[in-house]
């Protein structure tokens, strides 16, 4: 018989609005991607020095994983080795590449930068939410032409099920040439805030919300 | 030498993407890294970036960095002992 | 019942060599593919790396392709992935890649990144430069009918896609999977490490007290695992892998070594092994300072300082995504062959606890290999290799 999982939270940032289990909680339609994912940092205070010096995918992800889990504070809850992280996206990190790409592109103005070099992975953003939520367990970076409720659906089920983790956080989350878009949610094996069957179905419904 | 620690505030503050700093939060003696401003070890290769593109310095030995990058003044002595 | 993953075919493109096991022979006569490199394109100072032969690549992909196929149909970084598993195909004739049971598995940092270079693009579309376009490219290649899925976790990439593949075994979904790793060497990515100033000015020394910085390297390796499938001449499954994060700093190893101490502590456990019985750790290796001191502590913490261990990292290079896929064959050869590669360019241990590095290449009985890894994002894997008896 299969096991059933739930997801327990979730939060979406796109189109200027910002979407915590349901409730639009922020919205700015006039501003452009990144100063909008700077102005959600300033509108709920999220006070975290480094946030400045990440690429705009790893804003984005440090926001919408920091709204996520304020509202939904699994790391009370769990060992940090039991909670795993796995996101995915289209673009990977082209558009730091293209940065960094930038820097080296003219012999005579040539100055390659490590802190933008360092940014043109993209699991570096599971890296930042590990840091700041103290996150130790598995950990994947994923690539797909878009979001793929399917596989992640399946996946995140057979890692929770096969205990190798018990609370999963996962999701999407895309930046790339003035495009972005954030969707991330807490999976877990009992009923939560939220007590939505984890499932493509489900997965597919929250994020084309 | 004081025109040089304002302008080197300014500097570092937009080499590190220190945005929500202002040049007059940073004490010209107070240690750059571990307590002072917390700077990493990536922040201290991108010292070594800003001497170079900013100032024309190159450091061959990122272990110089240490004693350079002790406080702004210390990285403004280094300038100004090394400018050609 | 539980379903195993076997090692059926696998395949290491390499500057040592196109198959494994010219890569294998290579390593047993203590050659190394890295080099000191003067190429403009890749450096504007001389840079010691392993790079692959061009004009090999362009001569043996010729080889296996029809006379239709232009040579600009194919990116350099894809010409190496299909010459790689089209050598795993002509291993074992009983993958079928056309197969709906059938998966490719991807592994990759960052697949065609060259083609952000403005000298570079025209040749291509701009889309190529998705891994998910590159991906799918290979997989219609070989008229695969499934959705190629593309791992691109640093350099614990290539250990990942094979935990992944044996998972995904397990759920039956599919029979046979295909997992893939490569990168290339490219100005993006020297440059980028030349800014980390994390280059040696020599080949790289692994957990050596001389040891100062990393070799790049740029190679593609490919594993072929089934449930349903054998090898025509050994039984190797993989047991066990897992992952984990330091939660400590995006580019700095952990100074305590907790992240890949996990990491192995889940592997074994799944594997069912006690450290005791580990016969061999094929470790991560890259030669910088505090890589090889965190790996030295994990190491220990595991109860593994004793267990014969080595580093590929002077042999190919640091292969980023194509790394833990190409040392893991290593790995599953040397357990073939029972013979332990010595450390090329090891002479005095200088990592913060003792830990045994093979120096010398000698022969040994290996039951099993623990191939580790980490990378940047303070990310850790582990995955654990064993012959089986059967019938």
């Amino acid at each position: 018989m299969e096991t059933k999982n739930y997801i327990t939270s979730y939060c979406s940032i796109k189109s200027g609005k910002v979407n915590v289990n349901g409730k639009e909680t922020y919205s700015d339609i006039n501003l452009s991607s990144v100063d909008f994912i700077k102005s959600v940092y300033k509108q709920f205070q999220l006070n975290y020095p480094k946030f400045y010096k990440m690429d705009h995918l790893c804003k984005l992800a440090f926001v919408a994983s920091d709204l996520l889990l304020k509202s939904n504070p699994i790391m009370q809850k769990y060992a940090p080795e039991d909670v795993s992280v796995i996101i995915a996206n289209s673009a990977s990190s082209l558009e730091i590449d293209t940065e960094h790409q930038n820097t080296i592109s003219d012999k005579n103005n040539y100055f390659p930068s490590p802190a933008v070099f360092v940014y043109t992975l993209p699991n570096i953003l599971i890296g930042e939410i590990a840091i700041r939520n103290c996150i130790k367990g598995e950990n994947t970076f994923f690539i797909f032409d878009k979001f793929d409720a399917d596989f992640m659906g399946s996946y995140i089920n057979s890692l929770l099920n096969g205990s190798k983790a018990k609370c999963s956080l996962t999701g999407w989350v895309d930046f790339y040439e003035n495009n972005y878009e954030a969707f991330l949610c807490t999976v877990e094996k009992e009923e939560g805030i939220l007590n939505i069957e984890h499932n493509s179905e489900q997965l597919n419904k929250l994020y084309n919300n | 030498m004081d025109a040089l620690i304002d302008q080197l505030k300014g500097e570092i503050i937009e080499q590190l993407n220190l945005e929500d700093l202002k040049k007059e939060d940073i004490n010209s003696d107070a240690p750059l890294f571990g307590e002072g401003l917390g700077l990493d070890s990536i922040d201290a290769l991108e010292l070594i970036v800003l001497l170079e593109k900013n100032h024309g310095i190159k450091v061959a030995n990122p272990a110089d960095g240490k004693k350079i990058f002790q406080s702004v003044r210390t990285m403004a002595e280094y300038i100004q002992a090394n400018k050609k | 019942m539980k379903l195993e993953s076997y090692i059926v075919a696998d395949n290491i493109i390499s500057p040592l060599g196109f198959t494994s096991s010219e890569n294998f022979e290579q390593l047993k006569q203590k050659k190394t593919g890295v080099q000191r490199l003067e190429t403009s394109e890749l450096s504007s100072e001389p840079v010691c790396a392993a790079l692959v032969d061009t004009q090999k690549l362009n001569s043996e992909f010729q080889k296996i392709t029809a006379n239709n196929i232009e040579k600009k149909d194919f990116t350099r970084l894809e010409k190496m992935v299909l010459l790689s598993i089209h050598d795993c195909l002509k291993q074992n004739s009983n993958i079928d890649i056309t197969s709906k049971k059938t998966l490719i598995i991807f592994s990759t940092t960052k697949g065609n990144i060259d083609l952000l270079d403005p000298k570079q693009a025209s040749e291509f579309d701009k889309k190529r430069v998705y891994l998910w376009e590159t991906a799918k490219i290979i997989a219609q290649h070989f008229n695969n009918p499934n959705k190629p899925l593309i791992v691109s976790n640093a350099c614990i990439s290539g250990v990942l896609a094979i935990i992944l593949g044996k998972r995904l075994l397990e759920t039956n979904q599919y029979d046979t999977i295909i997992v893939s790793g490569v990168d290339i060497l490219t100005h993006f990515v020297v440059s980028g490490f030349q800014s980390f100033k994390a280059i040696s000015n020599e080949v790289a020394k692994p957990y050596d007290a001389k040891r100062d910085g990393i070799s790049l390297g740029e190679g593609c390796g490919t594993i072929v695992m089934s449930s349903v499938i054998r090898h025509p001449s050994s039984d190797i499954i993989v047991s066990g892998g897992a992952s984990s994060n330091d939660a400590n700093h995006i580019s700095g190893p952990s100074r305590t070594g907790d992240g890949l101490f996990l990491a192995i502590d889940k592997t074994l456990k799944e594997s069912n092994v006690k450290a005791s019985e580990v016969s061999y750790i094929s470790g991560h290796g890259t030669a910088t300072l505090y890589n090889d001191d965190m790996e030295s502590l994990a190491i220990t913490d595991a109860h593994l300082e004793n267990v014969p261990m080595n580093s590929l990292k002077s042999y190919f290079g640091h292969t980023l995504g194509a790394a833990g896929i190409i040392e893991s064959i290593i790995g599953i050869h040397s357990m073939l062959e029972n013979t332990l590669i010595g450390t090329f360019n090891f002479n005095e241990l200088g990592v913060t606890k003792p830990i045994n590095i093979i120096k010398n290449t000698e022969s040994a009985n290996i039951n099993n290999c623990l191939k580790t890894a980490a990378g940047f994002g303070g990310c850790n894997a582990a995955v654990f290799f064993q012959k089986v008896q059967n019938n």
